[in-house]
């Protein structure tokens, strides 16, 4: 007998905005499976332009308040494109001190408050917290730590005031750095601690084939700068990044849907910048990865919340590396002469690569302002891991196949509000 | 202490950044001692269990851009026994107000290939125009400490330690130095309400008004101040105009096509 079965997701939880998902089941099979987002527009790149240069850091940096730091310094480096100058030594060093801070903040969040429950089948990390108060006060305070390297760089965690085109406003005192060091080093170890506590979870099978895509850096685990990688090969400069992938706008989502121009399974994030930069990570996030049983690429979107923890792990080595070898540059910017031109940058945000372009004229106003951020390019890789996952329990009852497309969902660690701001449309794929 | 006794919190997100409600999470000292005293009924960046009103008390984010958000908050209101907004988009609207001096066709067009899919208000408004609340908290982002503060005075009916007055009187009283006065930079610290913790003028800069207008401001001064120090009106106007512009005292001053 034929049999319609509707299964929605309204509103989806423990996920920063808003996003729902609509399946329809038909004589047991899925026939339509649509992962939207309801973030309603908010006009970012329409408002960009016709203000100064200088104001587009602050003001992108609130299209996210989970991940400012990507957008602050990420209009900051394509300004800087556009304006000939590089920001390099101790200047970007600080940049990635900042930028590690965000990582631990945005990591420790999400892997044990936001992803963590549903290994645990729990709503939420309070009701973690009445089964083992410990695990969630090291949280906290693993969180708070990533939240103090903000503050004391940028001045506060949430829309810091300290970054700025060229570098900072005010380069802080070594004592203000090297304060963190003693937290960082509690940190390091605590990080390696959640690696060990989520490899123990229970992973549903699923193994995708994505293509990914991260920055690459032949000195680091790229976070602050790097040029384009995918793991089918392509390598190129960061101004080729819409040679490569292209968005749709689809009638069931008020974010625009990025997709890889050459059809592949677009995919950015944990997982990616593991596959790519695998080479690149410390040696003790490498030695924390193999304790895990990880592999050197991993395929299974629910075990990013394991690579996300070794992410957690490279962060906080890197940030003490950082701290310990911090001394106060000689000056807190660079001064640039203001041009027209174009400009193009890009940065490893949290959960994936995000890409800004602007083109400024003679006085630095911004004429046209393009960003990709990570969710709506991974909104496609969503909607295909779904159609897997959902598909694998139409068995169950509703409430678990709801719950298992959540945890599905929550596996890209998905900023909404990111992924929602809106991008010119340069050909219209629907008609 | 019996859950039934603690009061119930809601935490409601409207079109924003997710900045403000995740300060709450930002309150890591706090957190665990927070949830003792209350029960959190529905928080979405946090749990995934909701729960029904009525509510205690209901924390507010963002502002409302479409109709479907215009109904919800008369909804959340009804429900809530007390209302307070938080952050810049819930009490003038947020930088997505820069809508209301655009004409919002142009800005669809500009970004979208299918306008026809999008359901928009003309406006960006804060919440404080749409229902009567009981608190506004303000910034962009809120401060912590002033969440706790909320919180508190809330949930013990009594009424929250505040000060609407300017950044200035905290910079002088915490003795920052004047960077108007001292290096001659723009700052919107005269007109501002305190709050952030006097961060931009400490970082070097000129306070840029994320804490949106304070108790009576003189902002035409201020602009006329501004000129006289040679900043052009467009300057002034995009001054202004960020992530309070649709706050009455800051909506009128400059001018966008006056170099």
């Amino acid at each position: 007998m034929a049999e319609t079965r509707r299964i929605k997701v309204e509103a989806l939880a423990r996920v920063e905005g808003e996003g729902s998902l609509r399946v329809t089941v038909r004589d047991g099979r899925i026939k339509d499976l649509h992962f939207g987002i309801f973030e309603p527009p908010r006009f970012f790149e329409a408002f960009l332009r016709g203000r100064d240069y200088r104001e587009v850091p602050d003001i992108t940096a609130r299209i996210c308040g989970i991940c400012p730091v990507a957008y602050l310094l990420g209009a900051s480096l394509a300004m800087e494109d556009a304006l000939g100058i590089e920001v390099a030594g101790p200047l970007a060093d600080l940049r990635r001190l900042a930028y590690c801070g965000e990582w631990i903040e945005s990591h420790a969040l999400h892997v044990y408050m936001l992803h963590a429950p549903d290994f645990l089948g729990l709503a939420d990390a309070l009701e973690l917290a009445a089964h083992d108060r410990a695990l969630v006060e090291r949280a906290l305070r693993l969180k708070q730590i990533g939240n103090r390297i903000l503050e004391a760089v940028g001045g506060r965690a949430v829309h810091p005031v300290n970054f700025r085109v060229g570098g900072f406003y005010r380069t802080p005192r070594k004592d203000e750095i090297r304060a963190l060091i003693p937290d960082l080093e509690w940190g390091l170890d605590a990080a390696v601690e959640t690696v060990r506590l989520v490899a123990g979870f229970d992973f549903p099978h699923l193994e995708q084939d994505y293509t990914f895509m991260a920055l690459s850096h032949g000195d680091e685990y790229a976070i602050h700068r790097g040029e384009l990688a995918r793991s089918n090969g392509m390598r190129g400069p960061v101004p080729a990044f819409l040679e490569q992938i292209d968005e749709e706008h689809v009638p069931w989502s008020n974010a625009l849907s990025g997709k890889a121009l050459d059809g592949s399974h677009h995919f950015v994030g944990p997982l990616a910048r593991y596959a790519l930069n695998y080479d690149r990570l410390s040696a003790r996030a490498r030695a924390a990865a193999e304790q895990a049983g990880l592999g050197r690429v991993v395929r299974n979107p629910f075990k990013s919340i394991v690579v996300r923890a070794v992410e957690l792990v490279q962060a906080y080595g890197d940030a003490l590396e950082l701290a310990q070898n911090y001394s106060e540059p000689d000056r807190p910017f660079i001064e640039a002469k203001v041009r027209a031109g174009e400009g193009h940058g890009a940065t490893e945000a949290p959960r994936g690569l995000c890409y800004h372009r602007y083109r400024i004229d003679g006085d630095g106003t911004v004429l046209d302002a393009r960003i990709v951020p990570p969710t709506a390019q991974n909104q496609r890789a969503i909607e295909l891991d779904l159609w897997s996952v959902v598909g694998a329990n139409l068995d169950q009852p509703d409430e678990t196949v709801k719950w298992r497309a959540e945890q599905a969902i929550r596996n890209y660690d998905p900023c909404i509000s990111c992924a929602t701001h809106f991008l010119k449309l340069e050909m219209d794929r629907q008609s | 202490m019996a859950d039934r006794k603690k009061l119930s919190l809601a935490v409601w997100k409207f079109s924003s950044c997710d900045g403000c409600q995740l300060t709450l999470l930002d309150c890591e000292d706090q957190l665990l001692a927070i949830a003792e005293h209350v029960h959190i009924s529905h928080f979405l960046e946090a749990t995934r269990r909701v729960e029904n009103g009525p509510y205690d008390l209901s924390l507010v984010e963002g502002s409302v851009t479409t109709p479907r958000e215009a109904r919800a908050i008369r909804r959340i209101r009804r429900q809530s026994r007390r209302l307070a907004v938080i952050g810049a988009c819930a009490t003038t609207g947020g930088i997505q107000a820069l809508r209301n001096f655009a004409r919002l066709e142009d800005y669809i067009g500009a970004v979208y290939a299918r306008p026809d899919y999008i359901d928009s208000l003309a406006t960006a408004t804060p919440i404080t125009e749409h229902v009567p609340v009981d608190f506004e908290l303000r910034g962009c982002p809120i401060d912590k400490g002033q969440l706790v503060e909320l919180l508190s005075a809330l949930l013990n009916d009594r009424r929250p330690n505040i000060p609407h007055y300017s950044q200035c009187i905290e910079c002088k009283r915490t003795g920052a130095v004047c960077r108007m006065v001292a290096t001659g930079t723009p700052c919107l610290g005269p007109v501002t309400q305190a709050g952030c913790g006097t961060l931009c003028p400490t970082h070097g800069r000129g306070c840029y008004g994320c804490f949106g207008p304070a108790e009576t401001p003189n902002a035409d001064s201020l602009a006329a101040r501004f000129g006289a120090g040679g900043l052009g009106g467009r300057d002034i106007h995009r001054l202004f105009h960020s992530f309070n512009a649709n706050a009455p005292a800051f909506r009128e001053q400059g001018s966008p096509s006056d170099g």
